[in-house]
């Protein structure tokens, strides 16, 4: 059996007492993309926000396992470093800070954490010239502040470039493509596809079946009320594209539905 | 309380320099008397509600003056900017024509205010002690009363400055209560191009105090760059004041950078006095410990068609206070004005307080005028963002902080000055630190 990349096992986690995620279980393989759907308010956002280390929730049981460390120990910063990458749903604003100057410090950080040398600036340069000409993004994005000013579609490029400058292990993917018009969806999952590779992962965490015509997962999981109701392939999508989730809520229900 | 004055007065009067001219001597005296009936400022008075001069009462004032402790022109090469052009240096509060640097070029005056004063000419009669209103300021009233010496800049008309002219204010004597009042005068002639980098620093710890005045005035279509920056050490005090005036289409960039002192007043104050002219106050203020900062503005719109452009940034952390009161006035004449001001603060911790005021008072009726502050704390989202890449905790938050205040050091044209500040920024809020 091949070595888990991430394990979670019965993470149960919440928002100010209130417990959102419920004791989910879930495990994703290297070189795998695995898909998170459900309804609105079934804690996809705060499985994603769980993963990448985001204060305001709080684990209240089970556990994370990331290449083999306990992921929920690790501050934001080394689990970046360690490998994980969240494209945030809304990427923040930073007025002020050069995207540049942040992503060449934020790469060598985690070069750092890799005992990788740290890339200097003709050289940082030369790879983001590169990984942006591969995912056809233009990048002059890099020229502004963090984000600012940026379009919802220009944000969204600027999180896979930022990906694919990174290269992280497990990329988990936050509604990528809410506010997207259908060429930038191209685009972006164009660029997380010319990213797949056989040693890193993704989790695509989306509420519509469109964005998995472009990136195909390998597995598709249903979420809802804080945990995994149904499991199964691509086809699991078109199905939910098809009949909603209702059928598997009311299965859930019934106690019919587990995966 | 009046004797205490008293004495004060006397005692920092004690250094009149020989040779002062008659007329300078009746403006010492009218300034003497105000300072007076003025009296020592309390928190009971609007300007001064948020500041507390009494540490500085408390402290057994008297004038500065070297004593002993030699200067060399090593000590000063960590305050001396990559800038080629002349460089005066004060050392508590005497000129050290030893160590300034005086080139002679043609169409530039750069020379120390007492040594103007031996040689009296027409433009000092005409300017010195004339703008910078000294009955409603006890502190303007003080050093006018007893300034001792400072930097007399003056540039002849069509003619460009390039090279920044550098003022280096410098505290070394050990003595608690050394008090030197600093006077500095800079003309620009009609056309003309200057930039001046004013800077105050300390080679003590000691609890001195700096009481300066500086004027400026800008002749038609002049422009000149102002450059003050206040980094003394952290028992000192600082009180200065800031007075231009402006003729038509003439262009002031003024900077107050303030980061040292225990206790820093600034106030900086332009009188737009004629159409077309265009003041910029960019200003940051950095405070920590128990530090207070002040900063007290005035733009007067005297005049029709004038613009004013105002960002004062400021980053409070430890139990600092900051303090800022920006007066916009725009007189019945100054139709068409356009006057902006904004004021933002950083506030890092719980006991970190900020007194933010703007103070528009209008009286024409077709104007722009609009203001702005905000008093916020380090944007969580953002600090998550840098962290989800890789980047450690303090490391985004020094971003943030370069960020907030890089505004404002963007402004600052002279790349010297901005690289330095960019270094005490990065020394001041070190990881450990924040």
């Amino acid at each position: 059996m091949t070595k888990q990349m991430l394990e979670i096992r019965n993470l149960s986690a919440g928002v100010e007492g209130k417990e959102i995620l419920k004791s989910l279980n879930l495990s994703v393989k290297p070189g795998e993309v695995h898909a998170i759907m459900g309804p609105n308010g079934s804690g996809k956002s705060t499985l994603a926000g769980v993963l990448a280390g985001r204060g305001e929730y709080s684990v209240t049981g089970g556990s994370v396992t990331f290449s083999g460390s306990d992921l929920l120990e690790m501050k934001p910063e080394e689990r970046a470093r360690a490998g994980v990458f969240l494209a945030f749903q809304y990427p923040v604003e930073i007025p002020g800070v050069n995207s540049t100057v942040f992503l060449k410090a934020a790469l060598n950080e985690c070069r750092k954490a890799r005992n990788a040398e740290e890339l200097d600036s003709f050289d940082f340069l030369k790879l983001v010239k590169e990984k942006a000409k591969l995912l056809e993004l233009d990048p002059s994005l890099l020229n502004r502040s963090v984000n600012e000013g940026f379009s919802g579609g220009e944000k969204k490029r600027n999180e896979i470039l930022q990906m694919a400058v990174l290269e992280p292990k497990l990329a988990i993917l936050d509604e990528t493509d809410s506010g997207l018009d259908i060429d930038a969806l191209k685009i972006v999952a164009g660029g997380v596809n010319k990213l797949r590779r056989p040693d890193n992962s993704a989790l695509v965490i989306t509420h519509y079946q469109r964005l998995l015509d472009y990136i195909v997962p390998d597995f598709v999981h249903v979420l809802a009320k804080g945990r995994i109701i149904k499991s199964g392939g691509k086809e699991l999508a078109l199905e939910l594209e098809a009949r909603g989730y209702d059928w598997l809520l009311e299965a859930e229900k019934n106690g019919n539905g587990k995966p | 309380m009046i004797s205490a004055l008293e004495d004060t007065l006397k005692a920092l009067a004690s250094l009149e320099p020989e040779g002062t001219p008659v007329w300078v001597k009746s403006i010492r005296e009218a300034a003497r008397v105000r300072a007076h009936q003025t009296g020592f400022p309390n928190t009971r008075q609007e300007e001064w509600r948020f500041t507390n001069i009494a540490p500085i009462l408390g402290l057994p004032l008297h004038a500065a003056a070297q004593n002993g402790r030699t200067v060399s022109a090593r000590d000063i090469e960590p305050f001396k900017f990559a800038c080629s052009g002349p460089f005066l240096v004060f050392v508590d509060g005497a000129f050290r024509a030893d160590l300034s640097l005086l080139p002679r070029k043609t169409g530039i005056e750069v020379d120390s205010l007492q040594s103007c004063m031996k040689s009296d000419s027409a433009a000092l009669h005409k300017h010195l002690a004339r703008h910078a209103d000294f009955d409603a300021n006890f502190f303007t009233a003080l050093n006018t009363a007893c300034f001792q010496d400072g930097a007399f800049i003056s540039v002849a008309d069509n003619v460009t400055f390039d090279e920044p002219v550098q003022l280096l204010f410098l505290a070394v004597s050990g003595k608690p209560g050394a008090m030197s009042q600093t006077r500095n005068l800079i003309l620009a002639g009609r056309n003309s191009a200057l930039k001046v980098v004013e800077s105050y620093a300390s080679l003590t710890d000691a609890a001195y105090v700096t009481n300066a005045v500086t004027e400026l005035v800008l002749g038609e279509g002049s422009r000149v760059e102002h450059c003050r920056l206040q980094n003394q050490n952290k028992n000192s005090y600082h009180v200065a004041t800031v007075q231009a005036v402006q003729d038509k289409d003439s262009h002031w960039l003024s900077h107050s950078i303030s980061t040292g002192a225990k206790l820093a007043r600034h106030q900086i104050q332009t009188l737009l006095n004629a159409p077309g002219a265009v003041a910029v106050l960019n200003g940051l203020y950095l405070g920590r410990d128990e530090q207070l900062v002040d900063h007290h503005t005035v733009v007067d719109h005297a005049k029709p068609n004038c613009e004013s452009h105002e960002y004062y940034n400021g980053v409070l952390t430890g139990r600092a206070h900051g303090v800022f009161n920006g007066k916009i006035f725009v007189r019945k004449d100054a139709q068409k004005t356009n006057a902006k001001q904004t004021n933002r603060n950083l506030v890092l911790t719980d006991t970190a307080v900020i007194d933010t005021k703007p103070q528009l008072e209008i009286f024409a009726d077709d104007v722009k005028c609009t203001h702005g502050a905000t008093v916020g704390q380090m944007n969580e989202e953002a600090l998550f963002y840098l962290r989800s890449r890789g980047i450690s905790a303090a490391g985004a938050r020094q971003m943030l902080i370069r960020a907030f205040a890089g505004d404002v050091i963007g402004r600052v044209t002279v790349q010297a000055v901005r690289v330095k500040l960019e270094e005490l920024l990065e020394s001041r809020f070190d990881p450990a630190q924040i």
